[in-house]
């Protein structure tokens, strides 16, 4: 994030990026009613940024299009994302941006849960019990430091 | 099942922001609620409609999280993450900031005001709860703040008849304090969530506390007395209500006039839960009396029974929307 501090993982190991989405004919077609799926909840976030990183967090493989569920009639996400190492500190501040990323993006009816992937980072249950509690978020988000950090991590880097 | 709870208004009370709450005066006249607009904003019925009768919106920078009445409903107190506590008072249909209490190092979480209106309790994200008495001048102290909870204070509510006093955390844990030689102490500690305790309620005698959680079930607890009221009691969970709620229950409020228990769930419903008349008081057990799954559509965030007007429950919710519905139960 800031230049000249030292990172806690200074050679994390690089994802190749997913191919764009292959559009059929009938999701093309305004007539037909298609359901939100995997695939277009994983591409709102994986072009968000790493805080550390100039990568997005596919490169980094912190998410995966198979840790993303979505339910589109019962109105539930569920996404699961993976620190580079078990004891990064910027766990919180990836959840909760790829938290704000789909609370801007999807409709107000979803239930959006993220959760760290099972057995892959020291804090886990805080983590996961801190992303869960909806005032604690809505509390850090009026927080004009962190909002703009977790802004920059949602903000599309040039090219 | 032929109990109902009956839709009888919607309003769009913070729009394009979040109600977190909604609090009836005493004499239920008059619902306040606020929200994520850093406003708090009072309701009247007028004739068949709800009307808005005033905005108080110059008080907090802040998203407003609770407010309180006090027992004499000529004051009321804001609860918001700004790290203060606003206390208002009425004249005529306007409401006047008398003061603003300040101590807490960041959000405070809840306030509520103790039935003699002579005490307010806040709670906040620093983990301390502080009670503050309040004198004939308008003039308000802190006597006394206890640090028991080692995580977010996320609610505090005064038992209906004692000066009792019972909080709720992420720390999932309950505590009960009494005061001690001029200061307040925490006498018991309710464990058995396995989450985040949001909200309490004590039953209209106050011989039980309902609190409901993050683990998506709402817990009855009782003291056992000692008879002897220089000897603390503990409390104990007599029942646990499990498998009724799909998310985070935020609110459980138990009516003072019909004894039935309300929820609001992150699950978009309200549930009304009553007791089994023959049920053991020591195993209590309670049956779903009426249920509406989609509320609103998004978290309920809180339920309120009219304190005088039998049935009638206010609700709020994260779209920014006040519902009012009228409860009927033939039981």
């Amino acid at each position: 994030m800031s230049a000249g501090t030292r990172l806690e993982n200074a050679n994390p190991f690089i994802f190749q990026r997913s191919g764009e989405r292959l559009l059929t004919a009938s999701e093309e077609d305004e007539n037909v009613i298609d359901p939100i799926d995997d695939r277009e909840i994983f591409d709102i976030i994986r072009s968000i940024n790493d805080p550390e990183h100039p990568l997005s967090l596919e490169e980094l493989n912190v998410v995966e299009q198979m840790r993303v569920k979505v339910n589109d009639q019962e109105s539930t996400v569920s996404v699961e994302f993976t620190p580079t190492i078990p004891h990064c500190s910027m766990a919180t501040l990836i959840g909760l941006s790829i938290k704000v990323k789909l609370l801007r993006s999807l409709p107000d009816r979803f239930k959006i849960d993220v959760h760290i992937t099972p057995g892959t980072h020291a804090s886990e249950d805080a983590v996961n019990k801190q992303l869960a509690d909806k005032e604690r978020v809505a509390a850090a988000l009026e927080n004009a430091h962190l909002l703009e950090v977790v802004n920059q991590c949602l903000s599309t880097r040039p090219a | 099942m032929k109990d109902t709870l009956q839709l009888v208004h919607r309003l769009s009370a913070h729009p394009d922001s979040r109600c977190w709450y909604v609090a009836w005066s005493p004499t239920g006249a008059l619902l306040a609620s606020c929200g994520g607009d850093r406003a708090i904003r009072i309701w009247a019925k007028e004739g068949d409609t709800w009307q808005c009768k005033c905005v108080l919106s110059d008080g907090h920078q802040r998203t407003v999280r609770k407010i309180s009445w006090s027992p004499c409903g000529n004051y009321l107190a804001s609860a918001s993450f700004d790290a203060t506590t606003c206390i208002w008072k009425k004249k005529e249909d306007d409401f006047q900031c008398l003061t603003v209490l300040e101590g807490h190092e960041n959000e405070v979480k809840c306030v509520a005001w103790a039935p003699s209106g002579n005490l307010l309790a806040t709670c906040s994200r620093d983990k301390s709860v502080w009670i503050w008495e309040v004198d004939e001048e308008d003039e308000y102290e802190c006597v006394s703040v206890v640090n028991s909870h080692t995580q977010d204070v996320k609610h505090v509510v005064w038992h209906p008849t004692q000066e009792l006093l019972a909080s709720a955390s992420y720390d999932n844990k309950v505590c009960i304090y009494k005061e001690e030689d001029d200061d307040w102490e925490c006498r018991a500690t309710l464990e058995g969530h396995t989450s985040t305790v949001w909200s309490l309620s004590f039953d209209p005698e106050g011989q039980r506390l309902a609190s409901c959680s993050d683990d998506r079930t709402v817990k009855i607890w009782k003291e056992c007395g000692t008879g002897d009221e220089s000897v603390d009691g503990s409390w104990k969970c007599v029942c646990t209500l499990s498998g009724f709620h799909s998310r985070t229950i935020y609110d459980v409020a138990w009516c003072r006039l019909t004894g039935a228990l309300a929820t609001a769930c992150g699950d978009d419903g309200i549930h009304v839960f009553k007791e089994e008349a023959a049920s053991d008081p020591e195993q209590p057990v309670f049956y779903v009396s009426a249920h509406v799954p989609k509320a609103h559509s998004q978290d309920v965030n809180c339920v309120a029974w009219n304190p005088k007007e039998a049935g009638v429950l206010a609700t709020c919710s994260d779209n920014g929307e006040i519902a009012i519905w009228n409860y009927q139960s033939d039981a």
